[in-house]
């Protein structure tokens, strides 16, 4: 087992230093973040050359990306070019925005994902199911970016009618967000619209999933077996069913949830949500070579670390499956 | 048998018009007193006019004819067909159905709400421009990429998935690693630097990018068929006639192996919508003049207070495309692939 897990981390080290790299190249051989500065007709010729000189803008990509390996290492990701700001604290503040979104609305996708689809499998061809499935396929044909839009137009045009506030459409707190339960409060103002988008695109496919795998677990000998000896339905189903089609469920929302460490860029660039998603997004703009690749980093490793968490929690749950 | 000892007057029957107690057969059906035989090699009669002995008609159908068949009873999924043929026409023929241009400038009309008057049915951006006629022009950009990716990437995936499945050994180790890696990229960093990069807010540019990220799932799964195929007798039977590697990959392995490589594509096509739709809206993908529908969605987000119109039409339409694919995607498994239907 301990062999396993390390062979495995071992595997994820040549991807994580290949996407690294290209990344890296991607990125420091196109932007250029001294652009604006460099423009300024008052800026200093020298000051822009020391920025150079100290952020070795001028060596060549495989040595800058050296550099940059060396401060992963030594300084916590270095610090970002033009403003000299170190990165590691910025990368922490947003990293927890961004749990406290993707928990949140990975929560609520997998509870009703699962409510949803163990109930379709139940009474399949119902009216219940086609009504699920006709919503799942509507909810996977939505762009993301276009439901939190609708989501916003909806609210905003509610306060600008009613005067009432019921959910914020930007950003992560008020101004004054205030203490204790009221923080909470706000909190949750303003992240219900953001969770509900991520949750809606969520629901649609997990619950298909999960009615999927449910109904596999049906149509099994054992359930047959557990019905011929006569157990009442509710416990064949909670018992001998369902906690077997969770299993595959599980296993993805595992492997979904290293991917959520990047942040959801597009849901968090339309709330103003300062999260991974949006650091990432303006790191790009701005050409933050080394923002980039310490959010990269991060991403790389929670997919690698999770894909591992996903295999190991599967190998306990299904004793068919053995890791060697 | 012969022609001529064809029982002239014998109506035509199919076995799906004999409805007798009995069973299937005809009161006046015989048992085969030959078995075996094909009368194609008997009497020179092509196959597909096999009559038997019982007088039954038995019409020899290809499995592709069966696919076909299958697939326009499927009710959604033909009308997802026609749905989305109305669609691609309403783009294609974009500069016929409106009398106004995509840029052309009203500025009488600047943020003008969906009215019948002047027939501006999805109203006008903050320039005055007809929004109908810059939603019409933005399908055709956005269905040229989508299906742009949809070849590109199957055709990369498919021959990927073929020479790892056929020839197995290293080649497959070293296909299936690099698949594997392209995979365990953080798709959304890869796919928005290399925009970014390489894009140009140029459409072509962009299709190709896409492609180069979403040609795994086919490979993965075009490798698992010719995997499991390779294996089969007929592919044996063409090795011990003398047919070559080529020669069974094209015309043995990768005809049986279109059901999942069709499918595969028609989602990868709806994939590629909202990717291409989610990129012009960061502002990585498409960039104007060339309208594409994510692209519009981002120019009306700058009026969200005031002009609705702006982000829900284009939204709609992509959902619409999305829609349709995507239940033709599922007609065309029930119909290519009727094991999986359970599964639906």
């Amino acid at each position: 087992m301990v062999t396993y897990i390390i062979r495995r981390l071992l595997y994820g080290i040549p991807v994580i230093v290949v996407s690294s790299f290209l990344i890296f190249v991607f990125v420091s051989t196109t932007t250029d973040p001294l652009e604006t500065a460099k423009m300024n007709p008052r800026g200093s010729k020298t000051a822009i050359n020391l920025v150079i000189k100290e952020k070795h803008l001028d060596k060549p990509t495989i040595e800058r990306y050296g550099y940059w390996v060396r401060d992963v290492f030594t300084n916590g990701g270095g610090t970002t070019i033009l403003t000299d700001r170190p990165i590691f604290p910025d990368i922490r503040r947003v990293l927890g925005n961004t749990l406290q979104l993707v928990i949140a609305a990975e929560l609520l996708t997998l509870l009703l994902a699962v409510a949803v689809g163990v109930y379709s499998a139940i009474r399949q061809y119902s009216a219940f199911d086609y009504s699920a499935t006709t919503l799942s396929f509507l909810g996977l044909a939505i762009p993301t970016f276009w439901l939190g839009l609708i989501l916003q137009i909806i609210f905003i045009n509610i306060f600008l009618k009613w005067h009432v506030r019921i959910f914020y459409t930007a950003s992560l707190s008020s101004v004054d967000p205030g203490h204790g339960f009221q923080f909470f409060l706000d909190r949750v103002q303003h992240l219900v619209l953001p969770v509900i988008t991520l949750a809606i695109v969520g629901i649609a496919g997990y619950s298909r999933f999960m009615r999927a795998s449910m109904l596999e677990v049906i149509n099994a000998d054992y359930v047959r077996t557990a019905r011929a000896k006569g157990l009442v339905e509710r416990r064949v189903i909670l018992r001998h069913a369902f906690r077997n089609a969770l299993i595959p469920l599980m296993t993805l929302a595992a492997i979904d949830f290293g991917t959520f460490f990047g942040g959801a860029v597009i849901t968090e660039t339309i709330f103003g949500l300062d999260g991974m998603g949006l650091f990432f997004i303006n790191s790009l703009n701005n050409g933050e070579t080394y923002s980039l690749m310490a959010w990269l980093l991060i991403t790389a490793t929670m997919v690698v670390v999770f894909n591992l968490i996903a295999d190991i929690v599967l190998g306990f749950l299904d004793p068919r499956i053995r890791l060697d | 048998m012969t022609d001529s000892e064809r029982p002239s007057d014998h109506p035509k029957k199919g076995l799906t018009d004999v409805r007798l107690e009995g069973g299937i057969y005809p009161p006046d059906a015989q048992p085969r007193t030959d078995p075996g035989v094909p009368t194609e090699f008997v009497t020179g009669m092509p196959a597909s006019e096999l009559v038997y002995e019982s007088g039954l008609d038995l019409k020899a159908r290809s499995q592709w004819a069966y696919a076909r068949r299958r697939f326009l009873r499927h009710r959604l999924a033909m009308g997802s067909v026609f749905g989305l043929i109305l669609i691609l026409l309403a783009g294609v023929l974009a500069n016929r159905l409106t009398s106004y241009g995509p840029a052309e400038i009203d500025f009488n009309n600047i943020l003008q709400k969906p009215t019948t008057k002047g027939h501006h049915y999805f109203g006008a951006d903050f320039l005055g421009r007809d929004y109908l006629t810059r939603v019409l022009f933005a399908i055709r950009t956005s269905a040229k990429v989508a299906f742009l990716v949809a070849f590109l990437s199957t055709a990369l995936g498919t021959a990927v998935g073929a020479l790892a499945g056929y020839f197995g050994g290293w080649i497959d180790n070293l296909l299936m690693r690099f698949t594997d890696l392209v995979l365990t990229l953080p798709a959304i960093a890869v796919l928005l630097v290399a925009s970014a990069r390489f894009g140009n807010g140029n459409q072509y540019r962009v299709a190709v990018i896409i492609s180069l990220l979403l040609w795994t799932g086919i490979a993965r799964v075009v490798r698992g068929v010719f995997l499991s195929l390779r294996e089969k007798e007929y592919v044996e039977a063409a090795k011990a006639a003398g047919a070559g590697d080529m020669r069974i990959i094209f015309r043995h392995i990768l005809p049986n192996s279109l059901g999942p490589i069709i499918v595969n594509m028609t989602l990868t096509t709806a994939g590629a919508i909202l990717i291409e739709a989610a990129l012009s809206f960061l502002g990585f993908g498409i960039k104007p003049p060339t309208p594409a529908l994510g692209q519009l969605i981002q120019d009306g987000a700058t009026e969200l207070q005031t002009a609705w119109w702006l982000v829900v039409f284009p939204g709609i339409v992509i959902m619409a495309i999305v829609l349709c694919i995507n239940f033709i995607g599922d007609g065309l498994r029930d119909a290519l692939d009727p094991t999986q239907r359970v599964r639906a």
